[in-house]
């Protein structure tokens, strides 16, 4: 059985949308990294954002600052 | 072999076009199909590469540059996109037909109605005609940056700046002048920029694209698999992916990349001075030939193109001749610019074009001039 644990989710609408999402993390210094959209979240593109989720507030600070466009925020146990 | 014909295609491109390619078709996945490493690597290969783009052009978002296979499917996902029924377009004789072509189609299937600016018998644009030729309905500019068959320059300012005043849209032809000519899109009222990988940016065949402007709709020209959205019966309305069904060419992107880390380190400046010079040289070399006509304006800035003919000899025998006897690489024909040809007057026999690169040598234009004083004879 693979292990579940709560993970900060970003999704997008597109993958370039994705990419300028860990570009703006590496560059920033914020964590996670790009993972396979969960089925139980709704997106338009086929990888996410994940996160620790006590690491949510860089996260939003690096999407913020980067100007990318993101579909949604969720917390979910995956 | 003396290559001058680099108005078709760049013939040296830097090594390290060649690495890219070579290590991208050695390791890179299907961009946007998977979220595995190789997936993953092809996917900031080519997100780099429009990051690289935007900056190059002046788009102001990565996200709004556009993966083609050449300059031919940009404009057409241009053309299509943005004209409808009961627009009207202004266009230029300079045009390729990778304009052309779109252009009269949907004047003959859409009810699109075309104008084009005329050139003089020097291939010099009527820019007052811009003015004339406007009406109500009219909705865009589709021009070419440069003439490929003679090199004229065209003032894409000057048009953006018209195109703002009237509230049209301005679609820019950059093949014969993306990597060696300054583009900012921005800057020049641009809307949309098409371009090749495989001339001046030196990068691979199957490469182009487009770049644009934030707030500009076009409708998807083809659709299909993006890897992303699968369960929507539509094409995905965000840019990039709007106008990109399909595997992009990430191997081909991988060198159009490195291309244009070497234009970013040798300077498109100092390339565009190298070919000047070397045209320059070789305009000078022929153009008391006896027998020599020589099409084009050469008081001005212009691509390295020199366009000419030899006597009443045909354009092809005299193609072929340079090739069979000097090893001289050059197009002769149409070159896919009726309305250009007609212009010059050119238009039954068509010309012999030489371009030229910076990967040219001056013994090379010197044997290409002794060849054409000894066919002259």
């Amino acid at each position: 059985m693979i292990a579940k644990r709560t993970r900060l989710i970003v999704a997008f609408h597109t993958t370039a949308a994705a990419m300028a999402m860990e570009s703006a993390c590496a560059r920033l210094g914020a964590p996670g990294r790009l993972i396979p959209v969960p089925r139980a979240i709704t997106a338009g593109c086929g990888m996410c954002w994940a996160a620790p989720p006590e690491d949510g507030e860089t996260v939003r600070d690096a999407a913020r600052e980067a100007g990318v466009e993101v579909a949604g925020w969720y917390v979910a146990e995956i | 072999m003396i290559y001058l014909d680099s108005a078709a295609t760049a013939l040296w491109r830097p090594p390290q076009v060649v690495q890219a390619v070579t290590a991208a078709m050695t390791s890179l996945g299907n961009a946007s199909r998977g979220v595995h490493g190789g997936s993953l690597a092809a996917d900031r290969t080519i997100y780099g590469a429009r990051e690289k783009l935007a900056r190059f052009f002046g788009c102001p978002r990565p996200d709004h540059v556009v993966f083609t296979c050449n300059v031919t499917e940009a404009l057409n996902i241009a053309i299509h996109g943005l004209l409808g029924p009961g627009d009207h377009v202004l266009s230029t004789d300079l045009e390729h037909n990778s304009v052309l072509r779109p252009l009269y189609r949907l004047e003959k299937d859409c009810g699109v109605a075309v104008d084009f600016v005329p050139a003089d018998r020097l291939g010099r644009l009527d820019y007052g005609a811009f003015g004339r030729l406007l009406r109500p309905e009219t909705r865009a500019i589709v021009c070419t940056h440069a003439s490929n068959l003679t090199g004229e320059l065209v003032d894409i300012a000057w048009i953006g700046r018209f195109a703002r005043e009237h509230g049209l849209l301005l679609v820019v032809d950059a093949a014969q002048t993306a990597g060696v000519f300054p583009i900012d899109m921005t800057a020049m009222g641009i809307d949309v920029l098409c371009f090749t990988g495989h001339k001046g940016l030196l990068g691979p065949q199957g490469t182009g694209g487009l770049c644009v402007r934030p707030g500009v709709k076009i409708r998807p020209w083809k659709v299909g698999g993006t890897g992303v959205q699968t369960y929507s019966p539509v094409q995905p309305a965000e840019y990039p992916v709007c106008l990109e069904a399909g595997t992009l060419n990430s191997h081909g992107i991988a060198g159009l990349s490195a291309a244009l880390d070497f234009l970013e380190e040798t300077g498109i400046d100092a390339i565009r001075t190298r070919e000047r010079a070397l045209m320059e040289r070789f305009y000078g070399g022929v153009r008391d030939i006896p027998g020599v006509t020589i099409y084009g304006d050469f008081s001005r800035e212009k691509a390295a193109v020199v366009a000419l003919n030899l006597g009443e000899e045909d354009a092809g025998a005299v193609a072929d001749a340079l090739f069979e006897e000097y090893g001289i690489a050059v197009r002769a024909g149409g070159h896919c610019a009726p309305r250009m040809h007609r212009a010059l007057g050119t238009g039954e026999r068509g010309a012999v074009r030489f371009s030229f690169s910076r990967a040219n040598t001056e013994e090379e234009i010197d044997a290409a001039v002794r060849a054409l004083e000894e066919l002259s004879r």
